[in-house]
């Protein structure tokens, strides 16, 4: 979609501001926010890919006055309602009044380590070749979906060159919506900066995406 | 940890937002409050940078793993025990003196936290991310960093699965230093490519 969160290119957002010394967390609600999510996510009621999708699906006003971790909570609070762990009256009365769907799991203390060790890999095994090779060009798709996709919107209708091809990858435009996986295969296209910005771009400028087949038509 | 005292009347809106969400999923049952000290621990003291520094020095001393750091980084930095959540599609970019890299997630804040630990503020924030891939010498600018103008720059937009780790140009004047010394080099900021490694004199002598 192209919602908030698609911002290569976008203006006005000002100066970078690193922070020196910046620690890992700025209030302590940050850290229970970053605990809350990552195991409200191993209940295993939805994928990363619908993760980001709530997270996008924000008013672009809410998402741009948010902090990082003020936008995974509301996001959370979101995929918990639609998953049937929490309600509005629960929210609204900061407690559990109504009764939770079942988790496939709850993530255990003592299971923590295995399960951040571990990690959640998105390859999968193809069953046919990759269509692409290195050094092929490729022309971007054109398109304005209203649902998840990866490809940003700076990046659409480029012309670019196939430098790498990856491995199988869930699909993240149809896995977001509980349509499956359907992998496909990925690929790292080189985009050059004035193909992307045109005039006045920086002639140095190379960009790369990881691009699933679909996002690619041969040029 | 402050989060278990008892006055929630000083909590900013957000915070209570947050504590009310951990108590309504305790009490159904959903998560384990143990749990998330479990994960804030890991986060705050045993993974970060230090990891990732420690790659990039590996890689300046020893040529046969630079090379498989190249060909297969998943596999180069399992060996040396830094795995899991957001690091299982590793790549590693070296600059060279032709090119610089560069890392952003456009669309998001994917991060390589198995080497690097959390992201800092400025990576999720949007002017980081709307300007990564525009104006890279501009932002690299606002880091302090000017690179020579014929430089290429390459930006790596993290817009799958894989995470990336930039392993900078290995500093003049470090021969025969121990791995440990010249992972020291290596900042955080360095292996996302808004930086470069320290010289040897920036840092401070050996004891």
């Amino acid at each position: 979609m192209n919602g908030p969160q698609d911002l290569g290119g976008q203006m006005g957002f000002g100066p970078v501001a690193p922070e020196k010394d910046e620690p890992y967390f700025h209030a302590d609600w940050e850290r229970r926010a970053l605990g809350v999510t990552l195991c409200a996510g191993a209940m295993g009621a939805w994928n990363i890919d619908e993760s980001r999708h709530a997270r996008e699906s924000l008013h672009p006003a809410d998402y741009y006055s948010s902090s990082y971790y003020q936008i995974w909570i509301k996001a959370l609070e979101t995929l918990l309602k639609r998953h049937g762990f929490v309600s509005e009256r629960d929210l609204d009365a900061g407690e559990a009044i109504d009764a939770a769907a079942i988790p496939k799991r709850v993530l255990k203390a003592e299971n923590v380590p295995a399960v951040l060790a571990k990690g959640g890999p998105c390859n999968r095994p193809m069953a046919e070749p990759a269509r692409f090779k290195a050094g092929d060009a490729v022309r971007t798709k054109n398109f304005n979906p209203t649902g998840h996709t990866r490809l940003p919107r700076y990046a659409r209708d480029k012309r670019g060159r196939v430098e790498a091809v990856r491995d199988g990858f869930v699909f993240p435009d149809s896995n977001a919506h509980g349509q499956g996986e359907n992998p496909q295969w990925v690929y790292t296209v080189v985009l050059d900066g004035t193909e992307i910005w045109g005039e006045g771009a920086d002639p140095t400028l190379v960009v790369s995406i990881d691009a699933w087949e679909s996002y690619l038509e041969p040029a | 940890m402050s989060h278990d005292h008892d006055h929630d009347n000083e909590l900013d809106p957000f915070a209570a937002r947050v504590r009310a969400l951990e108590t309504i999923l305790t009490r159904k049952g959903l998560i384990d409050p143990a749990a998330i000290d479990v994960i804030v621990d890991t986060y705050e003291t045993k993974i970060g940078p230090r990891n990732g520094a420690r790659v990039v020095a590996k890689a300046w001393s020893d040529p046969a793993y630079a090379d498989w750091l190249k060909r297969d980084a998943t596999a180069a930095i399992e060996s040396l025990s830094y795995t899991g959540r957001q690091g299982e599609h590793m790549q590693a970019v070296f600059n060279t003196e032709e090119t610089h890299n560069l890392v952003v997630c456009t669309l998001c804040s994917c991060y390589p936290w198995s080497v690097l630990g959390l992201p800092p503020v400025w990576y999720k924030a949007p002017p980081y991310r709307s300007r990564a891939v525009i104006d890279p010498r501009g932002v690299l600018e606002e880091f302090g960093l000017t690179l020579p103008a014929a430089t290429r720059i390459r930006v790596w937009d993290s817009t799958a699965e894989l995470r990336y780790l930039v392993v900078p140009i290995r500093p003049a004047g470090t021969e025969g230093w121990s791995e440990e010394r010249l992972a020291e080099l290596v900042s955080r900021d360095a292996m996302i490519g808004t930086a470069l490694a320290q010289e040897p004199q920036q840092t401070r002598e050996p004891a």
